[in-house]
């Protein structure tokens, strides 16, 4: 397949589970499952993962720029390097490895069980059954996460540079907060969104297009992390050009 | 009434259906005979439009699905209840979640007339008291049942079973068999049922077509106690 055709799949796949007729009673609990789902349950490992990165931050920003600048400038930079890149960008990649295989590997076994044939004979469409609500979900879960991915990464690097760099809050915060810029912050949490569209598509799409058994089923959940992975990538350059370009 | 109009359908080099013409009666009950790998299961899902088709139509109370747009597809298939082969439950639904779905889905019934209704049709199959279970801790042919009632729950003027005995004990069978007849009487209703077993053909049949190398032929009298 080529390039072009599988994009354009892609896309449509996407409309075709939005642009649909539904209704908020039926699908608001099953919206909420899948907020459940991607957030509460990606909770845990977020907040590790953001822990190190605001770790790896200041330890890194303050040997690069050691005794050349005002200590304050390290609030600065790792308070944007966190919210224009590295809060969405890690989130979305660790939810994608989470929730992109899960979402895949559902959805095509209930496609090789029939499952799905068995929504279309109960005339309920599969994609509002089954894609709506996890693109939905993930669209109003992954921002939130990645705020408080922000705010650990933050929080914690501020710590390490106060007991450990010789830099009291003050001054880390005051580097954070004379220097923040509302574009920096609502940027990176526009990336998250349409990061947030890429991986339940991702999962939905090939879960949707298995045929065959287990193995094209494992090899779904695969496809579907690697493919949210590279749009997650190539999204991130793309929105970084129209935006901070 | 449903008409089946020369419908053809192959997969790559390989003939499954070939000008294949049926029609089913108002509450008639058509038995699809054939052996393994015939296309059974392939002709019931090209008449509901699950599976697309060559050529050929089938017209559902004068309807085509073939011209169907997808929401009159839903409205056709609405009055349709399908038990799957492999019974096709939801897995991460409990069996009274399977049962109540189409309600919540498809009418404004209240949770607890849902429930209800749910009751009633577990009742039906003789499944009562296994609400609470899931698919994966019940057996064959319990599933079967319970699809069954699925199937029934929006009161579907059609019913149709794929291979709606095999696999099954000969008590379980009988049961089975049983029930298709049971709720035929009930409920008024016609429909397909898809079999390669001649007694279960024999017992619920109103007419018994033959499917053999993508052929349908209706098989007369003399000819069902030919096969005795
Ligand atoms: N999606 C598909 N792609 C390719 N070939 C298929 C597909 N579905 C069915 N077939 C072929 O069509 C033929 C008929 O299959 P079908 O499942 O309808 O058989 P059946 O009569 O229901 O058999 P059984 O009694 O074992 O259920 C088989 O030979 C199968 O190989
Ligand atoms: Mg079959």
């Amino acid at each position: 397949m080529n390039l072009f055709s599988a994009i354009g799949d892609f896309s449509s796949f996407f409309f075709r589970s939005i642009f649909i007729p539904w209704q908020l009673k039926h699908t608001r609990y099953r919206i909420l499952r899948q907020v459940f789902e991607v957030g509460i349950g990606s909770l845990p490992i977020i907040l590790i993962i953001a822990a190190f990165v605001g770790l790896v931050s200041i330890v890194q920003t303050s040997y690069q720029v050691a005794g050349t600048v005002p200590r304050y400038i390290l609030g600065m930079t790792v308070g944007r390097m966190v919210m224009i890149e590295l809060g969405p960008i890690l989130t979305a990649l660790m939810v994608s490895g989470r929730c992109a295989s899960s979402m895949a590997a559902e959805i095509g076994t209930m496609r090789v069980t029939e499952q799905i044939d068995a929504l279309e004979i109960m005339a309920i469409n599969p994609h509002r059954f089954l894609s709506l609500p996890r693109i939905v979900g993930t669209f109003i879960a992954l921002p939130v996460l990645t705020v408080i991915a922000e705010l650990d990464a933050l929080l914690v690097s501020g710590a390490y540079a106060h007991f450990f760099l010789d830099i009291p809050f003050g001054v880390f915060n005051y580097g954070l907060t004379h220097f923040f810029y509302a574009k920096d912050f609502f940027g990176g949490l526009v990336k998250s969104l349409f990061f947030a569209i890429v991986i339940a598509t991702a999962g939905c799409y090939f879960g949707f297009n298995v045929r065959g058994g287990a193995r094209e089923v494992g090899r779904a959940a695969t496809y579907a992390v690697v493919t949210a992975s590279i749009l997650i990538l190539t999204l991130d350059f793309l929105i970084a050009l129209v935006i901070f370009g | 009434m449903i008409r089946v109009e020369n419908l053809s359908k192959s997969f790559n080099s390989q003939v499954v259906l070939d000008d294949v013409s049926f029609c089913i009666d108002d509450g008639s009950l058509v038995v699809v005979l054939g052996p393994s790998g015939t296309g059974k299961s392939v002709l019931l899902k090209s008449i509901l439009g699950l599976m697309s088709v060559d050529s050929g139509e089938v017209i559902f109370d004068g309807k085509s699905i073939q011209n169907a747009t997808a929401n009159e597809l839903y409205e056709i298939r609405k009055q349709v209840g399908f038990v799957f082969q492999g019974t096709a439950l939801f897995d991460s639904m409990n069996v009274a979640e399977n049962i109540a779905l189409p309600l919540r889905e498809h009418t404004n019934l209240s949770s607890k007339d849902i429930r209800e209704r749910v009751c009633h049709l577990l009742e039906v199959v003789g499944m009562e008291g296994k609400a609470d279970l899931y698919p994966q801790s019940l057996s064959g042919g319990m599933k079967r049942l319970i699809a069954v009632a699925r199937a029934l729950a929006l009161g579907p003027r059609y019913l149709f079973y794929d291979e709606p005995t095999t696999g099954l004990d000969p008590i379980m069978t009988d049961r089975v068999v049983a029930l298709i007849k049971d709720l035929k009487k009930r409920y008024k209703n016609s429909g397909i049922v898809v079999t390669h077993d001649l007694s279960t053909a024999k017992a619920v049949g109103d007419q018994i077509y033959m499917l053999k190398k993508g052929k349908i032929t209706k098989l007369t009298k003399i000819e069902k106690e030919l096969y005795d």
